[in-house]
């Protein structure tokens, strides 16, 4: 309260700029390499269409996906835990993506990583 | 007596329609700005989506060409009027010939990338066009020349002079999208550590074996696809283009450095064809492209009797779409001839 006081009621808007040539982008590759379909997502969304999490919750299979693929990994690891891995996903994905392997890769890499 | 037709443009389309018509009995001159044959074909290395070269296909395009067609090499025709039932079609240095039904098979001009000059092209040194990689992919020297070292990371621009209101071309330019596709492919058989980028708004994959291609792409080469459209490019201190997107997809703002840009030039109209539809009279459209009489069942008919138009003088199109409407055209043209004996 003070603090905004003091700054006259302004504050600092945080860069919401993907800076992809500073990101991580070592997930990527490593979730890729455990399952390619990382890489064959069209972010078509038919994922997330029909899971059961995104519809109670912001989740989103095909946006962590993207996040991902661009290295915006802030918060990733806790959100990507929220999938229950039951497959809906996998039956309706149009690229065939082993999509509950890919989560699966993506929360081991994360937290290999300790993100 | 033969009947006489003149062909403008010997490019795939004006070979092909020159061919038929020629075989079907009728005297034909194909008539070529430049010295050869073949138009815009002559400087693509390969071709989508089989990838085969662009000589390959123009060679088999020469052997269907008997040589009792004549060509006539650097005209450029600058007026086509009708006469009494005839057409008398004169080039810049004063050639004229008579003509009982013209084709304009007058093809496209690439988009000049100069006018995005928000994109740098002429600008920075490390932005060129596909009509320049397609170049660079002939010379076979790689890309070492122009950067002094190997690429690490290369980027596509997708619609630059294309879907655009402010290049004053609203239409889409159809082969740009698969060709990106393509040359991206190819720069990753030269160069398989690179990294490739498209920049895309939608992608069109409406060919046969165009999606193939994209799932290769992904698959087996890593290419990445990023759904947003430049705003402008500019240099870094060491030689590097930084581009600015909004990541629609993930709905923020991305910047990345490359060390090469690639902007896809789509097609446009060229003005001198435009200036003569104008002169004739013949139907406008909302861009500089010729106007058929109906788009689907008269797609080779202007207003003008005996006055044809074929492949991409009446817009873009694909090799394939490009060979089977000569191919109408000149089904057309002989029908037309035949009744006005
Ligand atoms: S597996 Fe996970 S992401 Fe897929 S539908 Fe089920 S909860 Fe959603
Ligand atoms: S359904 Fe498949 S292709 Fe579509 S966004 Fe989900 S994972 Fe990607
Ligand atoms: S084909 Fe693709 S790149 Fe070319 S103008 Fe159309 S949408 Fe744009």
């Amino acid at each position: 309260m003070q603090d905004s006081a003091s700054r006259f009621g302004y504050f600092v808007s945080p860069d919401r700029q993907i800076d992809f040539d500073r990101n991580n982008h070592e997930v990527a590759s490593k979730v890729a390499a455990a399952e390619p379909g990382l890489n064959w997502c069209i972010s078509c969304g038919t994922c997330a269409a029909t899971c059961t999490a995104a519809k109670f919750t912001d989740f989103s299979l095909r946006r962590i996906i993207l996040q991902v693929k661009r290295g915006e990994l802030k918060g990733l690891a806790r959100e990507a835990q929220k999938c229950m891995l039951c497959g809906k996903c996998q039956l309706v994905c149009p690229r065939g993506i082993s999509t509950r392997n890919l989560i699966l890769q993506i929360n081991r890499v994360l937290q290999s990583e300790n993100l | 007596m033969s009947k006489h037709v003149a062909v403008v443009g010997a490019g795939i389309a004006g070979i092909e329609a020159a061919s038929i018509l020629n075989a079907m009995g009728h005297s034909i001159t194909l008539i070529e700005k430049n010295e050869i044959l073949g138009g815009h074909i002559n400087h693509w290395h390969q071709l989508f989506p089989n990838r085969r070269q662009g000589r390959d296909l123009l060679e088999k395009l020469y052997e269907k060409m008997d040589d009792s067609i004549q060509v006539q090499y650097g005209k450029e025709i600058t007026s086509i009027k009708p006469f009494s039932g005839k057409f008398i079609v004169t080039a810049a240095d004063g050639w004229v010939t008579n003509a009982d039904a013209v084709l304009m098979a007058t093809g496209f001009d690439l988009f000049d990338a100069h006018k995005k000059e928000e994109y740098g092209y002429g600008i920075y040194d490390h932005v060129i066009t596909s009509a320049d990689l397609e170049e660079i992919f002939i010379q076979g020297e790689g890309l070492n020349p122009r950067l002094g070292k190997d690429p690490q990371r290369i980027g596509f621009i997708h619609c630059v002079g294309s879907r655009d209101e402010k290049a004053g071309n609203i239409y889409c330019s159809k082969v740009c999208c698969i060709t990106a596709v393509k040359q991206a492919i190819e720069i990753k058989e030269l160069y398989p550590s690179v990294e490739v980028y498209c920049f895309y708004m939608d992608l069109r994959m409406f060919g046969r074996h165009y999606e193939e291609l994209y799932q290769e792409a992904q698959e087996k080469h890593n290419i990445q696809f990023i759904r947003g459209r430049l705003s402008e490019a500019s240099e870094n201190k060491q030689g590097g283009v930084v581009v600015k997107v909004e990541d629609t997809l993930l709905g923020k703002p991305l910047k990345l450095t490359l060390d090469l840009l690639v902007l896809m030039s789509g097609m446009v109209a060229p003005v001198a064809v435009t200036n003569m539809r104008d002169k004739l009279g013949l139907a406008k459209v909302d861009d500089g492209f010729l106007k058929p009489v109906d788009p689907h069942t008269q797609a080779n008919l202007s207003e003008l009797p005996g006055f044809f138009m074929a492949g991409t003088a009446t817009g873009p199109k694909t090799i394939t779409d490009t060979l089977t409407d000569a191919r109408s055209a000149a089904l057309e043209i002989d029908r037309f001839l035949k009744e006005i004996i």
